[in-house]
């Protein structure tokens, strides 16, 4: 016949099939995210465990329909089996060193979600800002915030998130980063950061969070109960990263309560003792906790479901890292090669992709302790402006 | 629009440009990504760049810096419904200059923005104290202000600014120093804590370093939609930038529509939407017009010609597999008349279609090995007595176009390669050198040679790299080359080059600003103005101002 279409029969339906409820609940770790989609003549069914398979398999259903050069909407025969590598594929970003409008996290997450991933790692707050409204110490934000009537996330766009996250199969997990990165807490708690000294003198400074006070321990207590309950994940991220002792060795009643310790010179040991009690606070919590690799470095007792997060790319190599990491029994999320934030000329996406995150010396059972890894937007240089194409 | 948020931001805004260490320019030691063992260009954290602004000083937000200013404490209001900028007596230029009057309206909108208060009326009794400031005066002082002409490298940018009460003055000898005047006042109104407009009282006395101050754009690697052009030439304003640099078409695509050869868009654009029509390109020399910047177009040949194959047949020289054409196709063909016929038409298009006095010819990176490969070039060769060296054969390309091109009365902007292989150049010939490595020692054998030269070799914006580097632009002195003081004086100035392998329109104006700001001030500023600290502090202010 003369004007016989090119294709077969017209498509009127993609059948979802879901075998376990679950629609109003949120993702975790152990979420199941397979599908198998069947696009055959006439019939075209998407199924799945369950509804965060389904979300990743409408993903691919939506990416397998092309439109030919008349306009005609169409889709290939096509068989698809699918099931993430990974369990934990997070992005990310950091919320503190820019202020980032609601628009842009939503946006962040829409376009996680073309990407299949499933975890928005929110770096909330951090040395130079407190952009979280505390409903317990509002004055945290009020104080630490660049601008606390306009640079803030109250707690409806916290849930917003949270919720908007959901619907795309993405876990949210916040961090607040202690005892380090913690400048902005400061204003808003005052007696919580250590305060430096000069000689005999207060130099009118401050460092990381005071470890030997009891009102640190309850404002940490407080903060986490609030932390946890606005939050739904399992996990929370602790940080743990990059805490200088300076700060610490130059206060005098640390340094005496380093001698009642008997920790000595090794500053290490405090930070510990610190951390320790940390975790065991947001443990009685219910949460389990993520962790940067400075934790598991320095010696620190945690528990035996903590992750370690690998970030640190030159001090050892990341890999060896992650064979150590995983050795020692702990589950291991990798950051290390994966820092976007380091922008340079040409395709380094290549550079991202090549990475094998499994490239290390180790048995199976360690292999299987790596659960995934995140890609970093750390803050410095970005903000509304350009994070965006500098992401994506 | 310029001020963000709907309302105008004024002194908020620089203390919110303080507190906000807007991107590009904030670097701490203490966070993730700055591994110890890695070196760090700036490895403490500044606490100049943490402090709060305490009482901003007008000064702090001058982009480019002036040559000469003064400033005082006392303030002067503005009130947004009775503040006029207006021509002043004595000006050659009236209401009938649209392109002054374009710009009132345009600077009227920079500094009060979606302001509610413009109504009119008198001033309130309980006023603050400052005298108000009512007007400012433009006084155009030569007998033909160019309002209808376009800019072009001798024009005066020059300008004096007196803000005092009642009335302020700006004098400039050409329409051109009043738009970078309106520029450099608009930077100085500001807010007060309580939404007042307030102007210190100032005197000021301005002209630019460098004739020259160019942004190449690329828009054959990536098509740019018209709006991001002008966009672009918004920003190039903020910064008193007056060369578009219109690196328009290349070996990808061909974007641009020629009345005479429509094949060219027709099949070397990426596609019917991603082309410039005659109106869009008008539109874009208007735009640029209004704003004082010139736009130099490049048609690159012989190289980097790609794209115009396909639409124009047997231009490009056929390479050679042995005794068989290839299929592929390398440089313009230099061998065959009907190249230089198509290129005398082409160009005749170009020079009417450009007013610029200058048109860029491009001459960079040839690659020899498809002429190499052609039986009949290589014949052509014999012929012409050049033996194997195919620079000459370039040359005599090149030299053919150059005549063309001044046939038009155009003057001609080349890449270094033109100047480096010894074609025959007119001397009033401007060679822009390019190639990082030793560009001193390049400066210094052009500007030799007695060719007045560009320089954008450091300035390579498109290479992006980890942290500030908007410093390491900014702290290149162009002068510094091996030469005497009438060498000097053929440096006329230089471009930030922003090429688009990986550019379009999504990433186009955080990558190029304020990252190009630097170069900008370099090419205006004094040359002692190098102190990155107080640049740091300017340039954040500078940055939120331009959101």
């Amino acid at each position: 016949a003369e004007n016989e279409p090119p294709w077969g029969m017209p498509c009127t339906q993609l059948l979802v099939f879901v075998a376990t409820p679950g629609c109003d609940g949120f993702p975790s770790l152990d979420s199941k995210e397979s599908y198998k989609l069947s696009v055959l003549e006439g019939s075209l069914l998407l199924s799945a465990d369950a509804v965060w398979g389904a979300l990743r398999g409408l993903e691919t259903f939506s990416q397998l329909v092309g439109r030919d050069e008349n306009g005609t909407y169409y889709i290939n025969k096509t068989e698809i089996v699918d099931f993430p590598r990974f369990p934990h594929r997070g992005l990310l970003l950091d919320t503190s060193r820019h202020y980032l409008p609601l628009r842009a996290i939503l946006e962040t997450l829409d376009v996680m979600a073309y990407n299949k991933f499933n975890v928005f790692h929110w770096h909330i707050v951090d040395d130079p800002s407190f952009p979280y409204e505390s409903l317990t110490f509002p004055e945290l934000s009020k104080q630490g915030a660049f601008n606390a009537m306009t640079h803030v996330y109250t707690a409806s766009d916290v849930q917003t998130v949270i919720e908007y996250a959901r619907l795309r199969g993405i876990r949210v997990i916040a961090e607040f980063d202690t005892p380090g990165h913690t400048l902005s807490w400061g204003p808003g708690a005052p007696g919580l950061l250590t305060p430096c000294y000069l000689g005999k003198d207060p130099s009118g400074t401050y460092g990381p969070i005071n470890p030997i006070l009891n009102s640190t321990y309850q404002f940490v207590t407080s903060l986490f109960q609030e932390v946890s309950a606005v939050f739904p994940d399992f996990f929370l991220h602790l940080g743990g990263d990059e805490v200088d002792f300076t700060c610490w060795k130059s206060n005098p009643k640390i340094r005496a309560f380093m001698k009642e310790m008997g920790f000595g010179e090794d500053y290490k040991k405090l930070e510990s003792f610190y951390i320790q009690r940390l975790l065991d606070i947001v443990s009685s919590l219910g949460k389990g906790y993520i962790v940067w690799q400075e934790v598991f470095d320095n010696g620190v007792k945690v528990r035996p479901d903590t992750v370690i997060h690998v970030w640190k790319e030159n001090s050892i190599p990341y890999m060896e890292e992650m064979a150590n990491v995983t050795k020692a029994g702990y589950r291991a999320l990798l950051s290390a090669p994966w820092y976007l934030n380091r922008i340079s000329y040409g395709q380094d996406w290549m550079a991202a992709y090549q990475v094998e995150p499994l490239k290390f010396e180790g048995v199976p059972e360690q292999k299987d302790r790596v659960i995934g890894g995140e890609a970093c937007m750390w803050g410095e240089y970005v903000d509304v402006t350009n994070l965006a194409p500098r992401l994506w | 629009r310029r001020r963000a948020m709907g309302r105008a931001m004024g002194l908020a805004g620089l203390l919110l440009g303080l507190f906000l260490l807007p991107a590009v320019l904030v670097s701490t030691s203490l966070r993730h990504g700055a591994p110890r063992s890695e070196p760090e260009s700036a490895p403490a954290p500044e606490p100049a760049e943490w402090e709060p602004a305490s009482g901003a000083v007008p000064e702090d937000s001058l982009w480019p810096l002036p040559q000469w200013f003064r400033t005082s404490r006392r303030q002067l209001q503005l009130a947004p419904g009775r503040f006029q900028l207006v021509h002043g007596a004595g000006s050659s230029a009236g209401p009938a200059c649209g392109l002054l009057q374009d710009a009132f309206r345009r600077y009227y909108e920079y500094m009060f923005g979606q302001s509610r208060r413009r109504k009119r009326g008198r001033r309130p009794l309980g006023a603050r104290a400052e005298p108000e400031l009512s007007q400012l005066q433009v006084v155009i002082e030569s007998r033909d202000p160019g309002c209808r002409s376009y800019p072009h490298l001798a024009s005066s940018e020059a300008y004096h600014l007196t803000v005092t009460e009642p009335v302020a003055i700006l004098k400039a000898d050409e329409v051109w120093g009043a738009l970078r005047g309106l520029e450099t006042f608009s930077q100085l109104v500001h807010e007060d804590d309580y939404g007042s407009f307030l102007v210190n009282e100032s005197e000021i006395d301005d002209f630019p370093r460098f004739a020259h101050r160019g942004i190449l754009l690329d828009t054959s690697r990536h098509y740019l939609p018209l709006k991001s052009i002008l966009t672009n030439l918004d920003a190039m304003a903020f910064n008193k930038f007056n060369v578009l640099h219109w690196h328009i078409v290349d070996d990808q695509s061909f974007p641009y529509q020629s009345i005479y050869f429509p094949e060219l868009s027709d099949k070397g654009a990426y596609s019917y939407n991603h082309i410039y029509t005659p109106t869009d390109v008008h539109l874009v020399i208007e735009y640029a017009r209004l704003r004082g910047i010139r736009v130099v177009p490049e048609f690159d040949t012989p190289g980097h010609t790609q794209s115009w194959g396909k639409g124009q047949k047997d231009l490009l020289t056929p390479c050679y597999n042995g005794e068989q054409p290839s299929g592929s196709f390398g440089p313009v063909n230099p061998i065959l008349n009907t190249t230089y016929d198509f290129m005398t038409k082409f160009f005749k298009e170009i020079s009417s279609v450009f007013p610029d006095a200058y048109i860029h010819l491009g001459g960079d990176e040839v690659n020899f090995d498809c002429w190499k490969s052609n039986p009949e070039v290589k014949e052509f060769m014999k012929q012409q007595g050049f033996g194997i060296d195919y620079a000459k054969l370039e040359s005599y390309y090149i030299q053919k176009i150059l005549d063309i091109v001044s046939f038009y009365n155009k003057g001609y902007i080349v890449w270094q390669e033109v100047f480096d292989n010894k074609a025959q150049l007119k001397p009033d010939t401007v060679v822009q050198v390019w190639m990082e490595n030793n560009y001193a020692h390049e400066l210094s054998s052009v500007t030799g040679a007695g060719f007045t030269a560009i320089l954008a070799a450091p300035w390579y914006l498109d290479y992006i790299s980890y942290g500030q580097d908007w410093k390491k632009y900014y702290s290149i002195e162009p002068l510094d080359f091996p030469g005497s003081e009438k060498q000097k004086k053929l440096l006329i100035g230089g471009e930030a080059c922003l090429w688009g392998e990986f550019v379009d329109a999504t990433n186009l104006t955080p990558r190029l600003w304020p990252r190009a700001s630097a170069v900008g001030e370099r090419l205006w500023s004094s040359r002692n103005v190098t102190n990155l600290q107080d640049a740091y502090k300017r340039l954040t202010n500078h940055r939120c101002r331009m959101l």
